[in-house]
C-alpha cells in the first residue's frame, strides 16, 4: 500500500451556476457557465454536463467565445488569468496571466488581440509581484465630475476598464502585460458595462450616471439621473445594455425602469423612453441578437421580452422560480438562458418556451430542516427552493426532484413574509415523510402546519395524507419518527417537541367509512414536564424508550404506556443535543449542553457515565455502527470527534475542518462498504458523513488522494458508450461473454489478450483524442503499432483464435449453402472438428449465426 | 416553469358519526309521510303478498293502506272498544284482531263483518297470530292465559294459565307449525308447543316484557322490556347471549329487517335503534317526534311504518334510482362530438403537434393570478359562495393576508360592498374554523373603515351587531373556562397514577441488555 492516506475534507454538491452570464456557443448546441473555479459545458439538449474546463484556482468571473474562432472560449477569474480553451474536447489552450483580479471580461470582434477586463484600481490589490512593469497608457480619465465619483470611495473600492493586449506567443502560459486604461471609476458588475454597435461605443453606468465612450473620438458622454424624485423613484442604475445594430442603450434602474438611450452622442439632445413593469429592481437586460427585442428579468422571476422597444409589446414568460440574475441569447437567436439564485440556469427557447433547465444544489440562506437522508432513495434531503423539499442525489450530484411541500403560489417579494419550511422527518422505512412549516411575523401570529406524506408506490412520489393546523401552540423544535419495523403490526408514532412545553405523540389511525378506506394521524398523547419548553426528542433504536430533553432536563419516557421513567440532569447549561447509543451502545443515552459539555448517561445504573467539556454543536450518530460523530466548535474552527459511546475515549480526531461553525451533519450509509486502509477511519467505512457549515457548503471527507478522485469524473466521454445495438454488437458480446466465463483455458486467454490489445492506453489514446491535438503521426506510429503487437508467449494462443474464426466463417458458409441439413450438420462430422481439438460452434451458436443472416441489414446502408 | 397553483381550500374533517355502509342504507329514505291515526297506534302489520297493503290498528280501528295511498284503503271498524294486534296470514287473505272486550275477531281482507269470532278470554285480548299451519290462531291475554284456538271450527284447542300476569306480546315460529312464543308482564318469556301441555321453556327477561322475537332460523329468541333488549339461544336451553341497554326509557316493539341481517327496536324514548345481529352494536338510529309503540318494515325494507303514541304514523319509503332520472334532462351534445378527431390513427410522417391541456381555474384563481385583489374577494363575496361555501372565502382572505394584500382589498370599499363584507363577518366570526383569520379581517376593517363610522346607518347597524356578537362570545368563553377549570379540579382528584411494576414491564433495552449479560 502506499503511505497512511490522509483523510481529506473534500467539497461536494458543486458550486453556484449563476456567478457569471452564462454563454452559448456558436450553433447553440452548448451552454458554458461558470461554476465557482470551473467553467462547466452543457448541452442544451440533453442537460447533461460535457466538460468540466478545470484550471483556474479561484472564482470564475467571465466566459466568453473567442470572437476570432467559434471554437474557443475565453475565461476570466479572480485568480488573475484570463484561459483560452477548446470546448468540445475540455482542453486548455492558453493561459494569459494579468495579475490582477479580473472582475469582467469583454470581447469585441473588430479588436482582434485586444480584450477588455475590469480590475480593482487600487495597486495594492494587484497579485503577487506581477504588477509592476506594468505600461499605463493612460488614454483617458475621467476629469469632469470626478469629484463626485469619489463621493463613496472609502466605502467601496474603485474598478476601471482596461483593455489588455493578447500577446500572440506559441506558449502555454503568456504573460499579458500590456494594460491600456479605457475608464476610470465604474462599477464592478460586469452588468454595468456593454459594449455597443461593432464596437463603436461603450456604455457603463455607474450609481446615477451613465457613461458613454466612443472609441473613435476618444471622448465621454456622461449622462446623469437625479438622486430621487417626487414619485418616490429610486434612479440608481444597476445595468446596461447595447443594441447590436443601432445606437440604442437600454439601461435598468432599481426602482424596476428600464430606459432606453437614443441620440447619446450628443451631449445635450440626447433623448430616452421608460419601460416600466418591474415593481423592484432590473437585475439584468439583454438585446436579442438581432436587436428586435429586449429581454429584462429580476426579482419577480418573470422574463419580460420587450418588442420593438415599446411599452404595449412586451410578453411575458412567469414564474421562473426565482429571481433572475443573468439573462444571455445565443449567438444564433435560437435561445435565451436565465440564471436564477437558486443554483438554477433555464434554456428557454426563443418563442418564450422553457426547454431545458438546468438545476445544481439549491442552496438557501438556511437550511432549517438539517440534513436528512430519505431511506428509500438514500438521497439527501434538505430544503430546497421556497417551500420545496430538494431530494439530491450524492453520488451523481444531481437533484432527483423537488417536493412541494407549501403547495402555494410563492409571492415574489422582497419584505413579504414567506412560509419556511423548518422541519422534516422520514419514517424508518421511507415510507412516511413529516414536515413542520411556519409563518412567522413581527405583527403576526405564529402560523404552524404540519403534514404528513404518504409514499405512493404507484406514482413514485409522496402524497398529501394528513394537515394539521397548529399542531403546537409555539415553535417546533424536533420531529422524530419512532424506528420501528414497518412490516411487524406495531403502530406507526411521531413525536413532536415544542416550546409550549409540550411533546405529542402522533399515531396513525384508520378513519375509513364507508365511500374510501383512508388513514389519517391524530394525537394520542400529550406530555409535558413542569411546563418547560422542550428543546429535543428521540426514540431508542427499539423504540421503546423516548427521551425529551426540557431545558436543563432529560426525562425517558416509556413508549408504550408513556409513563415517565426517569429524568437526568447536568445543571448549568440547557440541553442542545441528544442522542441515543445504538447497537451494543443502546443503554446510553448522549447529551450536550449548552454549558459546553458532552454527557454520557447509562440507562441502567441511570447515573452518568462520563462527561467532557467541549463546545459541541453537532452529535450524529451513525446508524450502522456505533460510532457517533460530534463537532465542536471554538472561534477558530471546527473539530470532530469520533467515539463510542461505551468508552469516552475518540477513535478519531480531525482537527479544523472547517473555519465555521458546523451547522447540520449526517451520515449517510454507503451502497457498497469501502475499504479504508487505516484502522483510524474505519469508522468511514460503511457509512460517509456529510456535513454543511455556516457558509452553506456541503462537505464530506475522503480518504482517496486527489488524482484518484478526479479520473472517473472528466475526459470520459467515451465512444463505447454511444454504440448503437446493432445485431453484430448483441452477438459479439455475447459471444465474448459466454467464452470469458468458459474455463477453457487457451481460447480464454487468446480473447483476452485481444481485449487487452483494444484497451492499450496508446490505443486508446490514438483513438480518442481528437486529432488536431495529436503530435504527428509518424512519431505515434512505432507506439500504435507496437501495442498492437502480441507479445511472443501469447502468439500460439493468437492463432488458434484465428484458426476459430476461420473455422466460425467456414461454418456460416456452408450453412449458406444448405440451410435445410444444417442441424444434421454438427451430428454428422463430429470427428473432423474434433480431431483439431479447437472448440466447433454450438448448436445454439450457430443457431445464433443464422438468425442473423436473416435478419434486416438495411441499417448498413444508413452508415 | 412551474403553472400557477391555485388556492388551497383547507377542508376539515366532518366531526360525530362516520359514514357507514349502514348510515348510507337507512338513510336512502325519502321525506316521511305522517297519517294522523284516532289514537296511539299499538299494531303495524305487512301483507306478506304483493302489493304488500299494511294494517294500522289504532283506536277502536284497523285501517288497512296501500303502498303510497294516505288514506286507508279499508277500515274495520265494528269494535265497541279498542282493537288490538290486527294480523295477515301468511297467504295475506285472512286478518285476525283481539280487542279489550276479550274477542278475537277473524276477518275477511275482502269483506267487511267477521268470519269467525272467538270467545274465552275474560279480559282484554292484547296479542293474537296465526300459527304457522295457517289453520290455528293463538291468542294471549290480560287474563293471564293464552291459547289456541282452532279456525274452521272456532273452538278453543288449549288454555294455558302459566303466566302469573298479563300476557302482553308474543310470536309464532315460521319453522315449527306448533311452536309459538309468549312475554308477559310477570317478567318471563315462554315458549309453547301446541302438542305439549305446558310451556316447553321458560326465561327470565327481569322486566315486563313488552314484545318478543324470533329470528327466522328459530334459534335465537329475542325480548324486549323495560330498556333492555335481551337476545337467548333456544337451542343452549334458554341461555342469555347478549343483553342491549342503548335506550333509555322502555322498548316497546321489535323488528327484524328483511334480510335478517339487522335488529330494530323502538322506543318510548323516541328512537329506533338499529343492531347489527352478528355484533350487537347499534348501527344507526333514527329520531321520531313521539314515543314509539309500533313499529314494522316492508319486505325488501322498502317502507318503514311507525306507529306513535300521538297516534301520529311516520311512513318512510325508500329512495329508488330512477326517481332522480324523472328531472327532464339537460341536452348533451351527442357522442360524436367528443370523439370528433379522437380516433384519427396518426399515420408515419404525420408531424405531432401537441396540444397543452388547459386548466380550469375558479374565478378568484384567476383574478389572484393577475393580481386583482379587491375583484378577488368580491368574487368570493358573491352570493352564490358566501352562503355555502365560507371556507373558500376565507382560504382567499389568507391568502391575500399571505400576500400582504389584504388591507388593500379591504380598502376602498361603497356602503354595499362593505355591508357585504360586515354580514360575512357577523355570521362566521364566532366559528372556531374560521375565527382566527375572520378577527384578524374584522381589526383591519375597523382600522381602515373608522373615519368614516356615522356617514351610514346600514353599516353602523352591523358594527354594532357585530360588536353585540363579539361580546357574547367572549362571555361564552370565560363560562366555558370556568366548567373548564371546574372538570379539571374533579379530574385531578379523580385520577390516581396506577403503579406499573418494573418487573411486569421491563422494556425491551433492559430485556435485551439481561439476555446479553446472562450469557
Amino acid at each position: 500500500m502506499v503511505a497512511q492516506p490522509l483523510l481529506r475534507v473534500v467539497r461536494c454538491g458543486g458550486s453556484r451556476l449563476s456567478g457569471a452570464r452564462a454563454a452559448f456557443s456558436a450553433d447553440a448546441k452548448y451552454l458554458f457557465c461558470a461554476s465557482g473555479d470551473y467553467v462547466k459545458v452543457y448541452s442544451t439538449a440533453t442537460e447533461e454536463c460535457v466538460h468540466i474546463l478545470q484550471g483556474h484556482t479561484n472564482l470564475v468571473t467571465g466566459i466568453q467565445l473567442n470572437p476570432q474562432n467559434h471554437m474557443q472560449l475565453y475565461s476570466c477569474s479572480l485568480d488573475g488569468t484570463i484561459k483560452l480553451w477548446d470546448f468540445t474536447d475540455g482542453i486548455l489552450i492558453k493561459t494569459f496571466v494579468v495579475g490582477y483580479k479580473l472582475f469582467a471580461f469583454y470581447t469585441l470582434a473588430g479588436s482582434e488581440d485586444s480584450v477588455f477586463i475590469i480590475i480593482p484600481k487600487k495597486n495594492k490589490e494587484a497579485s503577487g509581484s506581477a504588477g509592476q512593469d506594468i505600461r499605463w497608457n493612460w488614454m483617458f480619465t475621467g476629469s469632469a465630475g470626478h469629484d463626485l465619483l469619489h463621493w463613496n470611495q472609502s466605502s467601496t473600492d474603485s474598478f476601471q476598464l482596461v483593455s489588455v493586449k493578447l500577446p500572440k506567443i506559441a506558449d502555454q502560459e503568456v504573460e499579458a502585460k500590456e494594460l491600456s486604461l479605457i475608464l476610470d471609476d465604474i462599477g464592478q458588475s460586469p452588468k454595468c458595462t456593454a459594449f455597443g454597435r461593432e464596437g463603436e461605443y461603450m456604455a457603463s453606468v455607474f450609481d446615477l450616471h451613465l457613461l458613454v465612450y466612443f472609441f473613435k473620438k476618444k471622448k465621454v458622454n456622461r449622462f446623469s439621473l437625479s438622486a430621487t424624485s417626487t414619485k418616490g423613484a429610486n434612479n440608481n442604475f444597476t445595468c446596461v445594455a447595447c443594441h447590436p445594430k443601432e445606437d440604442c442603450i437600454a439601461s435598468g434602474h432599481e426602482d424596476g425602469k428600464i430606459r432606453l438611450w437614443r441620440n447619446f452622442n450628443h451631449k445635450r439632445e440626447y433623448t430616452f423612453s421608460t419601460l416600466h413593469w418591474h415593481h423592484d429592481v432590473v437585475m439584468d437586460l439583454t438585446f436579442s441578437v438581432e436587436g428586435t427585442s429586449l429581454l429584462s428579468g429580476g426579482v419577480e422571476s418573470v422574463l419580460v421580452q420587450w418588442r420593438d422597444g415599446s411599452d404595449c409589446k412586451k410578453e411575458f414568460l412567469p414564474r421562473l422560480g426565482s429571481t433572475i440574475e443573468h439573462i444571455s441569447a445565443s449567438p444564433d437567436g435560437t435561445f435565451y438562458c436565465t440564471c436564477h439564485t437558486e443554483n438554477k440556469i433555464t434554456i428557454i427557447h426563443s418563442n418564450l418556451r422553457v426547454s431545458a433547465v438546468i438545476q445544481g444544489l439549491v442552496k438557501g440562506s438556511d437550511v432549517k430542516t438539517g440534513l436528512v437522508v430519505d431511506p428509500r432513495t438514500k438521497a439527501l434531503v434538505l430544503n430546497g427552493k421556497p417551500g420545496h423539499l430538494q431530494f439530491y442525489c450524492l453520488q451523481t450530484d444531481k437533484q432527483l426532484y423537488n417536493l412541494d411541500i407549501v403547495q402555494q403560489e410563492y409571492i415574489h417579494q422582497v419584505g413579504l413574509n414567506q412560509i419556511d419550511l423548518v422541519k422534516a422527518a422520514f419514517s424508518a422505512q421511507g415510507s412516511w415523510l413529516a414536515t413542520v412549516e411556519q409563518r412567522e411575523g413581527k405583527e403576526t401570529e405564529l402560523e404552524l402546519q404540519m403534514k404528513l406524506w404518504n409514499y405512493d408506490e404507484q406514482t413514485q412520489s409522496f402524497t398529501l395524507n394528513t394537515r394539521i393546523n397548529m399542531p403546537h401552540e409555539s415553535h417546533v423544535t424536533a420531529l422524530c419518527f419512532r424506528d420501528t419495523d414497518e412490516l411487524k403490526d406495531e403502530t406507526l408514532m411521531l413525536v413532536t417537541a415544542s416550546k409550549d412545553g409540550r411533546f405529542k405523540v402522533w399515531v396513525l389511525v384508520d378513519d375509513s367509512d364507508a365511500e374510501k378506506p383512508s388513514m389519517g394521524w391524530s394525537c394520542d398523547f400529550v406530555g409535558s414536564y413542569h411546563k418547560y419548553p422542550a428543546s429535543n426528542c428521540c426514540f431508542s433504536e427499539d423504540g421503546s424508550l423516548l427521551a425529551v430533553s426540557f431545558e436543563k432536563t432529560v426525562t425517558v419516557w416509556d413508549s408504550d404506556t408513556w409513563d415517565l421513567k426517569c429524568t437526568f440532569c447536568h445543571p448549568p447549561g440547557k440541553i442542545q443535543n441528544l442522542c441515543f447509543g445504538r447497537l451494543s451502545c443502546s443503554k446510553y443515552l448522549l447529551g450536550t449542553t449548552s454549558s459546553g459539555f458532552l454527557c454520557c448517561w447509562n440507562l441502567l445504573s441511570c447515573a452518568m457515565e462520563w462527561s467532557a467539556q467541549l463546545n459541541i454543536t453537532v452529535l450524529q450518530p451513525d446508524p450502522l455502527s456505533e460510532n457517533i460523530v460530534a463537532v465542536s466548535w471554538l472561534s477558530e474552527g471546527s473539530d470532530l470527534f469520533v467515539f463510542k459511546p461505551n468508552e469516552p475515549r475518540p477513535l478519531c480526531i480531525q482537527r479544523n475542518v472547517c473555519r465555521g461553525r458546523v451547522q447540520w451533519a449526517v451520515f449517510i450509509p454507503r451502497e457498497v462498504p469501502e475499504s479504508v486502509g487505516s484502522e483510524k477511519h474505519q469508522w468511514l467505512s460503511r457509512s460517509q458523513l456529510y456535513f454543511l457549515t455556516e457558509t452553506q457548503d456541503l462537505m464530506t471527507f475522503s480518504t482517496k488522494s486527489t488524482e484518484e478522485r478526479l479520473t472517473p469524473s472528466s475526459k470520459q466521454l467515451a465512444v463505447e458508450e454511444s454504440l448503437t445495438m446493432t445485431p453484430f454488437y448483441l452477438l459479439l458480446g455475447k459471444h465474448r461473454h459466454q467464452q470469458q466465463s468458459k474455463e477453457n483455458a487457451d481460447l480464454g486467454t487468446a480473447v483476452v489478450q485481444n481485449h487487452l490489445a483494444q484497451h492499450s492506453p496508446a490505443v486508446k489514446e490514438l483513438l480518442h483524442t481528437p486529432a488536431h491535438v495529436l503530435p504527428s503521426a509518424s512519431f505515434l506510429c512505432s507506439i500504435f503499432i507496437n501495442s498492437m503487437l502480441i507479445s511472443k508467449e501469447n502468439k500460439s494462443a493468437e492463432e488458434v483464435a484465428g484458426e476459430v474464426e476461420m473455422d466460425s466463417e467456414k461454418a456460416e458458409d456452408e450453412s449458406d449453402e444448405d440451410v435445410e441439413f444444417t442441424e444434421m450438420e454438427p451430428d454428422t462430422n463430429p470427428t473432423e472438428i474434433l480431431g483439431e481439438t479447437t472448440p466447433k460452434l454450438s448448436k445454439s451458436q450457430e443457431k445464433e449465426l443464422r438468425k442473423i443472416r436473416r435478419m434486416d441489414y438495411s441499417w448498413i446502408t444508413a452508415l | 416553469m412551474a403553472s400557477y397553483k391555485p388556492v388551497v381550500v383547507q377542508s376539515f374533517p366532518k366531526l360525530g358519526e362516520k359514514i357507514t355502509q349502514d348510515t348510507l342504507y337507512w338513510k336512502n329514505y325519502k321525506t316521511p309521510v305522517q297519517i294522523k291515526e284516532f289514537g296511539a297506534v299499538n299494531k303495524i302489520d305487512f301483507s306478506p303478498i304483493p302489493p304488500h297493503n299494511y294494517a294500522v290498528t289504532a283506536s277502536s280501528r284497523i285501517h288497512i293502506y296501500g303502498r303510497y295511498s294516505q288514506e286507508p284503503i279499508k277500515t274495520f271498524s265494528r269494535f265497541k272498544d279498542a282493537a288490538y294486534c290486527a294480523t295477515y296470514r301468511d297467504d295475506g287473505k285472512l286478518l285476525v284482531a283481539g280487542s279489550e272486550e276479550g274477542i278475537v275477531r277473524l276477518f275477511d281482507i275482502s269483506g267487511r263483518a267477521a268470519l269467525r269470532q272467538f270467545d274465552g278470554h275474560t279480559k282484554a285480548v292484547h296479542v293474537v297470530d296465526f300459527l304457522s299451519d295457517k289453520y290455528r290462531i293463538f291468542s294471549g291475554a290480560d287474563d293471564y292465559t293464552s291459547k289456541l284456538w282452532d279456525i274452521p271450527s272456532a273452538t278453543e284447542i288449549v288454555s294455558y294459565s302459566e303466566h302469573t300476569d298479563y300476557v302482553r306480546c308474543g310470536y309464532t315460529s315460521k319453522l315449527n307449525t306448533d311452536l309459538f312464543v309468549t312475554g308477559s308482564y310477570d317478567h318471563t318469556v315462554k315458549v309453547f308447543d301446541a302438542r305439549r301441555e305446558k310451556s316447553v321453556m321458560t326465561v327470565e327477561h327481569g322486566q315486563p316484557v313488552e314484545s318478543v322475537l324470533l329470528f327466522p332460523s328459530g334459534g335465537l329468541l329475542v325480548s324486549a322490556g323495560g330498556r333492555y333488549v335481551k337476545v337467548w339461544d333456544i337451542l343452549k336451553g334458554g341461555q342469555l347471549l347478549v343483553s342491549l341497554k342503548n335506550h333509555h326509557k322502555t322498548v316497546t316493539c321489535l323488528c327484524l329487517s328483511s334480510s335478517g341481517q339487522r335488529l330494530l327496536s323502538g322506543s318510548l324514548d323516541r328512537h329506533v335503534k338499529i343492531y347489527s345481529t352478528a355484533s350487537y352494536k347499534v348501527v344507526h338510529s333514527f329520531d321520531f317526534a313521539a314515543s314509539i309503540l309500533s313499529l314494522a318494515l316492508a319486505p325488501e325494507d322498502e317502507t318503514i311504518v311507525v306507529g306513535m303514541t300521538n297516534g301520529v304514523l311516520n311512513v318512510r319509503h325508500r329512495k329508488h334510482e330512477e326517481s332522480k332520472e324523472r328531472f327532464p334532462k339537460k341536452k348533451r351534445p351527442a357522442y360524436r362530438t367528443f370523439v370528433k378527431g379522437r380516433n384519427y390513427m396518426p399515420k408515419q410522417e404525420d408531424f405531432f403537434v401537441s396540444k397543452p391541456v388547459r386548466r380550469h381555474l375558479k374565478k378568484y384563481d384567476k383574478l389572484l393570478k393577475s393580481f386583482q385583489v379587491s375583484k378577488a374577494l368580491d368574487a368570493v363575496l358573491e352570493v352564490p359562495n358566501r352562503g355555502r361555501t365560507p371556507e373558500i372565502t376565507v382560504a382567499v382572505m389568507q391568502e391575500l393576508n399571505r400576500r400582504g394584500t389584504l388591507k388593500n382589498a379591504l380598502a376602498g370599499r361603497d356602503e354595499k360592498q362593505l355591508n357585504v363584507l360586515l354580514a360575512f363577518l357577523i355570521r362566521y366570526v364566532v366559528e372556531p374554523r374560521f375565527a382566527p383569520m375572520l378577527i384578524k379581517v374584522a381589526e383591519m376593517i375597523i382600522d381602515i373603515y373608522l373615519p368614516v363610522v356615522g356617514q351610514s346607518a346600514i353599516i353602523d347597524k352591523q358594527f354594532l351587531k357585530l360588536q353585540e356578537i363579539i361580546e357574547k362570545e367572549i362571555d361564552y368563553q370565560a363560562e366555558l373556562l370556568e366548567v373548564l377549570g371546574m372538570m379539571d379540579a374533579l379530574f385531578a382528584t379523580m385520577t390516581r397514577k396506577k403503579a406499573t411494576s418494573l418487573e411486569n414491564k421491563s422494556n425491551g433495552i433492559l430485556r435485551a441488555l439481561e439476555q446479553a449479560t446472562s450469557n
